[in-house]
Order: structure tokens, then sequence, then C-alpha cells
């Protein structure tokens, strides 16, 4: 399984902190954003900023790295701390 | 030394521990507080969301980062998280090195970087009762692009 989790802003849009998702559906980051968008409701819209940022087994993540069983991958809006 | 607290810091104990060597010459330190306006509107507090073990995770990197551009004798990372009132400390970052310039310069890149990419979220509130979250501003980016450039230079 995957562990997926989104914060801030976009966990609330969402509605939902934390998804548990099969591994072999989600290969890699690109077909996992995919497939949540896919959820309906708000997901699609909540999902599709360009700017969310990904991390990957807590670090942050750019292009499609590939995804396993145990991975964590976080999804949520530009940081802002500080 | 990083911290992710809710606890509040004293500027003076997290001095005092940057300059027990007797080879520092220069500490920087900088303080971020809660200021009541952003962007124009009245701010009563805020509210601070973490990852928890990414934002620890996070801030050693760019510890570690820095202390690959300086030689840094000590450094100290304090970031609070939760409900924070107008004019409390949110976060530290107090630097020790040899001279001025290398402290003065690895402080700003900590912040430069820590803004940009540890995973913390301001949510502030107003005196009506409203609460929304705070956009990233693209003047962070622009000062973390400027270290990123200086990086490429070097390498050429």
């Amino acid at each position: 399984m995957i562990k997926v989790l989104f914060f801030a802003k976009l966990r609330d849009q969402l509605g939902i902190s934390e998804l548990q998702l099969d591994s072999k559906n989600n290969p890699d980051v690109a077909s996992l954003l995919n497939n949540l968008q896919q959820r309906g409701g708000g997901w699609a819209g909540a999902l599709a900023d360009n700017k969310l940022m990904v991390a990957v087994n807590q670090t942050i993540s750019t292009g499609n790295p590939s995804l396993q069983d145990g991975d964590e991958v976080a999804f949520f809006p530009p940081v802002t701390g500080g | 030394m990083i911290k992710v607290q809710s606890e509040d810091f004293n500027l003076q104990v997290e001095y005092d521990l940057l300059r027990q060597q007797s080879s520092v010459g220069a500490v920087v330190t900088f303080s971020g507080l809660v200021r009541d306006c952003n962007l124009g509107k009245k701010v009563s507090g805020l509210t601070l969301e973490h990852y928890p073990g990414m934002t620890e995770k996070s801030l050693t990197e760019i510890v570690e980062q820095a202390k690959q551009r300086w030689n840094i004798l000590a450094c100290r990372v304090i970031h609070r998280v939760g409900k924070l009132a107008l004019q409390d400390q949110i976060v530290f970052v107090g630097v020790a090195a040899l001279h001025r310039r290398e402290a003065f310069a690895c402080c700003e890149f900590i912040m430069d970087y820590l803004k940009t990419q540890a995973p913390f979220w301001k949510k502030e509130c107003n005196e009506q009762g409203e609460s929304y979250w705070v956009d990233a501003r693209e003047t962070d980016a622009q000062a973390l692009g400027k270290w990123r450039d200086n990086e490429a230079a070097h390498k050429k």
C-alpha cells in the first residue's frame, strides 16, 4: 500500500488528510495524481493547481518518481512557514 | 540543532549556546514574529501547521547544505507550530562563525530555504473570527532563486 497525505488548504478542500492506496494501480506519482483527480467531486479541481508540491518519503520531489509498497506520498500547497 | 515545537524560545539562551566555543568571532541571529497586518489586512493571530517528520528532515537538510557552503561553527534553528498570537516568536535561526560575512550569508540562506522548502503552512485569523490560509509569495521564490543562481555560477 501507498500512504497518501494531504496538508493545509488542500486537505481542507478535499476534506481528508490521509488515504491508503494500492501500489499496483499507482506505479508512479503521475498515475497516482491522475487516479486522485478521477475521484470526482472537488478532487480534480483541487489537484489541478500546478503549484502543488509533492513529497515522496518526506523529500520534495520533482519529475515523476516510481512508487512502491510502503512509500509515503504527500501533496500540499506551496509552503508558507518562517 | 533543529527543533520544531509549540513552546516559545528564549533569544538569550539560544545566543549563549551559539557562543560556547572560543573560536567564535561572529554570531548572527534572526527571529520572525507574528505581525498585525499582512498584505493590507489586519491579522489577529495565526496557526502554524506542519508535516511532522518531514519538517525536521527538511530543516536538517537545509542546515547541511548551508554547512557545505560556509565554514560555520554552530547553528540553531527553531520553528514553532500551533496557535500563535500577535508579537509571538515564530522562528529562530542562529549561526556562529569565525567572521561576520559567512554568519550573515548562512543565516539568510537558511531562512530563504526554510521559507520555500520546509513544510509549514500559516493560517491567519482576524478579529471578525475569519480564518484563511496564507498564499506563498513570489518574492520568497525569487530569494531562493538568488542562491541557486549563485550555485550554478560556482559550478561553471
